[in-house]
């Protein structure tokens, strides 16, 4: 699968009723380590499809983020059923990725 | 890849590692970059790069690291996305083993950076996220008209306290000590603006808020005294540690932590170098990664011969 793009009109359909456990990323364009992340999510994405991941673009999606109480990017979040199961700041590897899954 | 002996691999895809790929590969050595995200290290952390000599007009660390990979595989240089979890130093060729398999090499440059310390203070990990950061650059934009502190006194401190008093309402630089240390240019800058205000000899004790920060507890540790300051993001920029451990057992490192190397790069194990913030040195800048790495690359390449006249 690739890398979902979630927005305010998508986000319950594709996060909170997926079945799969999704992987959110808070991200912006103007932030390096987002950048440098990307790839990685990308091939997570490609490479696991039993997860779901998807971006979310704070400057597009400020009701999200507030929602989210996103503060500081990149925000990681693992929800499962609709729910909050782990979080992360910052870039990742591809095993600290996973390793939130567990 | 995995079944060639390449004459030299790069650990790390920052500005030494690439600038040791650029040189390694012109001098004719088959290279591989190992790095685990995407090329830059901690360049990517930094919109503005005003104090990279060549770039009049400034440019920004994402782009900069590009740039520096794109350049290397100008002349064959390979990279790889993965994490080297183990390395045997013993054998020659040397063992690199990653997430993706291993790599074996006759030389080895470490190029692995530092990544940034942690306060320990209280609340510091359950806010991170939710008003505590490290990097000005990447959430500054978030905190746009806001009251933000900034925690340190060195370079990357004032860089980005200064970078934060454009965007933000209210700048508090907090620094345990009575001077500040970071390049005049900011200290200076920082004096005059008039929404920063300094907060010396003073540490953050408390980092409290519900779901997201509000305020943190300061205690001047000259008098005793503890306040509160009302705060929307805390950004804690009090220095590097090197990325080093898994190098303890075989390299000999300093107490913090650097690998030991002089400006030749070499380390205690013949063909192995440490290049850029991973090393002991006086002053960490982009410009003296790359300038590690061209060195380390250049006596690489004599190690590559002298080894290849002898076998």
């Amino acid at each position: 699968m690739s890398v979902i793009l979630v927005n305010k009109n998508n986000f319950k359909e594709e996060v909170l009723d997926s079945s799969l456990p999704v992987l959110v990323d808070f991200y912006a364009d103007w932030c390096g380590p987002c950048r440098m992340l990307a790839p990685v999510l990308a091939e997570l994405a490609d490479e696991h499809p039993e997860i779901k991941v998807a971006k979310i673009n704070v400057d597009e999606e400020g009701e999200l983020a507030l929602k989210f109480e996103v503060m500081n990017i990149p925000s990681l979040f693992v929800i499962k059923d609709g729910k909050v199961t782990n979080r992360a700041l910052g870039v990742k590897t591809k095993a600290q990725l996973l390793a939130l899954f567990e | 890849m995995q079944d060639k002996i390449f004459d030299c691999v790069i650990i790390g895809g920052g500005p030494a590692g690439y600038t040791s790929a650029l040189y390694a590969t012109r001098a004719g050595l088959s290279t591989l970059i190992i790095e685990k995200f995407s090329p830059g290290g901690q360049m990517t952390q930094t919109m503005e790069i005003d104090n990279y000599p060549g770039f009049d007009d400034g440019v920004d660390g994402f782009t900069l690291g590009e740039k520096m990979k794109r350049g290397a595989e100008r002349f064959g240089a390979e990279t790889i996305r993965a994490e080297v979890l183990a390395v045997d130093l013993d054998t020659q060729p040397r063992k690199i083993v990653t997430d993706s398999g291993d790599f074996f090499a006759h030389s080895l440059i470490i190029a692995t950076g530092a990544e940034h310390k942690h306060l320990g203070a209280d609340g510091e990990e359950e806010f991170l996220g939710r008003g505590v950061g490290y990097c000005a650059a990447c959430d500054g934009m978030l905190y746009r008209g806001k009251t933000v502190a900034v925690v340190g006194g060195g370079n990357s401190a004032t860089a980005d306290a200064a970078l934060l008093s454009k965007i933000c309402k209210k700048v508090y630089l907090i620094h345990r000590r009575d001077t500040l240390r970071g390049e005049r240019i900011n200290t200076e800058y920082l004096k005059n603006a008039p929404n920063v205000e300094f907060i010396l000899n003073s540490e953050v004790v408390l980092i409290e808020g519900e779901r997201k920060i509000s305020s943190v507890k300061i205690k001047n540790n000259k008098t005793g005294d503890i306040s509160d300051l009302l705060i929307d993001g805390l950004f804690i920029s009090i220095g590097r540690r090197p990325v080093s451990e898994l190098f303890a057992s075989t390299l000999a490192l300093d107490p913090s932590g650097y690998i030991i190397a002089d400006e030749s790069t070499k380390t205690n194990i013949d063909g192995v170098f440490a290049a850029g913030d991973v090393r002991t040195k006086p002053f960490r800048q982009i410009v003296t990664a790359t300038a590690d790495g061209a060195t380390a690359a250049h006596f690489a390449e004599e190690y590559i011969s002298k080894i290849s006249s002898n076998g």
